[in-house]
């Protein structure tokens, strides 16, 4: 019977994406309404085959772990890395050399179509793959339960993969809503709010039927997150399309409203996306690889209250000396003064996780991994809310330091902590025994640090030097430097931060053939071999 | 009073106690007595069910057993 309905609401969708790819106004519509069409027939047809064929017996399922999407989830995770970390290698040559923006290809892979699909391949496909992957993983060992909603899991899976490819394609054809980190128009929107439902319903069902009394600090982090990304999405994105058979849509928020509900969205996609889910990995995988409980429980409860109750009030500290009113920027910049206190809380807490067990530091490359990520944490938690100091700002603001302030949190942190992660989880999701090679491990962590230290550097002294550039002047009052003459003296740090992304690349790919080789030539962890009794 | 008015004056006071309130209430909570001894357990909870699900309660002691 279900199958009847997925059929016409499958046949239906392949419909109306076959009407909007004939009516389409714009070009990244037309091919959104085409991949939309091969989608959804795709899936008519594969329904179709199943309707009224006799059903495989489920039984006992309950007994296990919906470990399969996990797995799928750990390969995307891998693999968007590896994209977004080219498309982010390749932009960084792109700004050194302008040559790279080929005239043949201009409209398409220019550095201002390929730049969003770079921060969108790494926060929401990497990053985002990663926490869905582990937060599966996470609630479900930390609820003693297998995910609730069977198959529900699986739409969350490939639902988010089409929004990837959706807003993907959306940025090289043009189709832009020109909000930083909100950048897919109405329609890619709407599929993903449909997709995030389904997972806060997986995540939260599996909380309901836990069998564990207490819900482990892990999942408090992770359903934050879910839940502050849901509200931050609606929100940030309440647009009226122009046409529904084109891309175009109208913000109804006002000028001034509309900037501060922006940097309230992209401080807080910072603030949940990449802080809060990324500390719910920290607080499982650490403990796991350290193999010990997290240093202070009582810590964790006030760190997570702390973080949530002020990282709501930063978003200002993006728009001082906008026309934004001074005691909302001053109360932005305040709250991110407190919130360092948290953010080196956790730290504190997951690196005293250790206390005890520091010689694993020697002798265990992943533990190294997530310690080093934890310091990245701290360092770029303690910049932050320097230069959400206005007078900081005023020399900061729109130079490259705020980049390389993104990048050594989100290389250093999130990718850091991510790497330890799926070096934890690949394992443990295909049964091995240990990873094909530590060493390997050891050149993937070498690289990435050595190479995150050369990308912030760069941008430090380009930052700084272009913020000095732009302020001097002269006897006169007349300034000293033409823009140009701060593109021309940023060429050599240009090149140093290209290479300092071609090392971090270079450790996924390690990474990558690493995780591969676990999976084909590492031997099968004992226990998995003995044939499992049936649970009656 | 317009609007904004009101909501400000709202959340410059009432609501901006019950958020300190509440705060405060859960630091209380955390180093509540017998905490300690509570949250030991609870911070053991990613040690226990590595392979499976724990059993429901209405199969019988030999499978729990297994999974163990």
């Amino acid at each position: 019977m279900s199958n009847y309905i997925k059929l016409i609401a499958l046949g239906l969708v392949t419909l109306f994406a076959m009407i909007g790819a004939n009516y389409a106004r714009d070009l990244a519509y037309q091919v959104h309404a085409i991949i939309v069409m091969i989608v959804a027939g795709g899936l008519f047809l594969y329904t179709l085959r199943r309707t009224d064929e006799p059903k495989p017996a489920a039984a006992g399922l309950e007994n296990e772990y919906f470990d399969s999407v996990i797995r799928a989830g750990a390969i995307a995770t891998a693999f968007w890395g590896v994209v977004g970390f080219l498309a982010g290698t390749f932009i960084a040559f792109q700004l050194a050399f302008p040559a790279l923006n080929f005239e043949w290809a201009d409209g398409l892979a220019n550095f201002g179509r390929l730049r969003p699909l770079h921060t969108s391949a790494v926060i929401f496909a990497f990053g985002g793959n990663a926490l869905i992957a582990t937060s599966f993983y996470v609630v479900q060992r930390t609820s003693a339960a297998r995910l609730w909603g069977g198959n529900l899991a699986w739409f969350v899976f490939w639902g988010y993969q089409l929004f990837i490819v959706l807003a993907a394609t959306g940025y090289l054809f043009g189709s832009t809503q020109s909000k930083e980190y909100a950048e897919p128009e109405w329609h890619v929107d709407l599929w993903l709010t449909i997709v995030w439902v389904a997972y806060l319903a997986v995540f939260l069902g599996t909380i309901i039927k836990r069998k564990e009394p207490h819900i482990y600090v892990a999942n408090w982090f992770y359903l934050s997150f879910i839940v502050t990304v849901a509200m931050l999405h609606l929100i940030n994105n309440m647009t009226i399309p122009v046409s529904i058979w084109g891309s175009k849509s109208v913000i109804v928020w006002p000028g001034v409203q509309d900037a501060m509900i922006q940097w309230w969205y992209g401080h807080n996609a910072v603030g949940f996306f990449l802080t809060a889910g990324f500390l719910g990995m920290m607080y499982y995988f650490i403990p796991k690889q350290a193999e010990r409980p997290v240093f202070s429980y009582k810590l964790s409860i006030i760190h997570f209250w702390a973080l949530i109750f002020l990282y709501i009030w930063a978003g200002p500290h993006h728009l001082h000396y906008t026309a934004l009113p001074d005691w909302a920027s001053t109360l932005g910049m305040v709250m991110s003064v407190i919130l360092w206190m948290p953010s080196w809380g956790g730290m504190i807490n997951g690196l005293m996780t250790l206390s005890g067990a520091w010689d694993k530091l020697r002798t265990d490359p992943v533990i190294r991994m997530m310690v080093i990520s934890l310091g990245f944490y701290g360092m770029s938690t303690f910049e932050g809310p320097m230069m959400s100091i206005r007078a900081v700002n005023s020399l900061s603001h729109y130079t490259d330091w705020t980049i390389g302030h993104v990048h050594s949190g989100a290389l250093g942190w999130n990718g850091m902590i991510t790497f330890g992660a799926l070096y934890y989880l690949v394992p443990a999701l295909w049964k091995r025994e240990s990873l094909y090679s530590l060493k390997l491990v050891s050149w993937h962590f070498w690289l990435a640090t050595l190479g995150i230290i050369f990308y912030a550097a760069s941008m430090w002294v380009t930052g700084i030097m272009e913020g000095l550039m732009w302020r001097e002047v002269d006897a006169n009052g007349f300034l000293v430097n033409s823009f140009a003459d701060t593109v021309a003296a940023k060429f050599w740090p240009y090149i140093g931060r290209a290479l300092g992304g071609v090392m971090f690349l270079t450790g996924s790919i390690i990474m990558c053939y690493n995780l591969w080789m676990t999976v084909r030539k590492a031997p099968a962890k004992e226990a998995s071999l003995t044939v499992p009794v049936p649970a009656e | 009073m317009e609007l904004y008015t009101l909501l400000r004056q709202f959340a410059d006071s009432w609501m901006l106690l019950f958020l300190f309130t509440f705060f405060i209430g859960v630091i209380v909570w955390a180093f509540r007595p017998g905490s300690t001894k509570a949250y030991k357990d609870t911070a053991n909870i990613p040690f226990r069910h590595d392979d499976a699900p724990a059993p429901s309660q209405d199969q019988p002691a030999a499978d729990k057993e297994a999974r163990a």
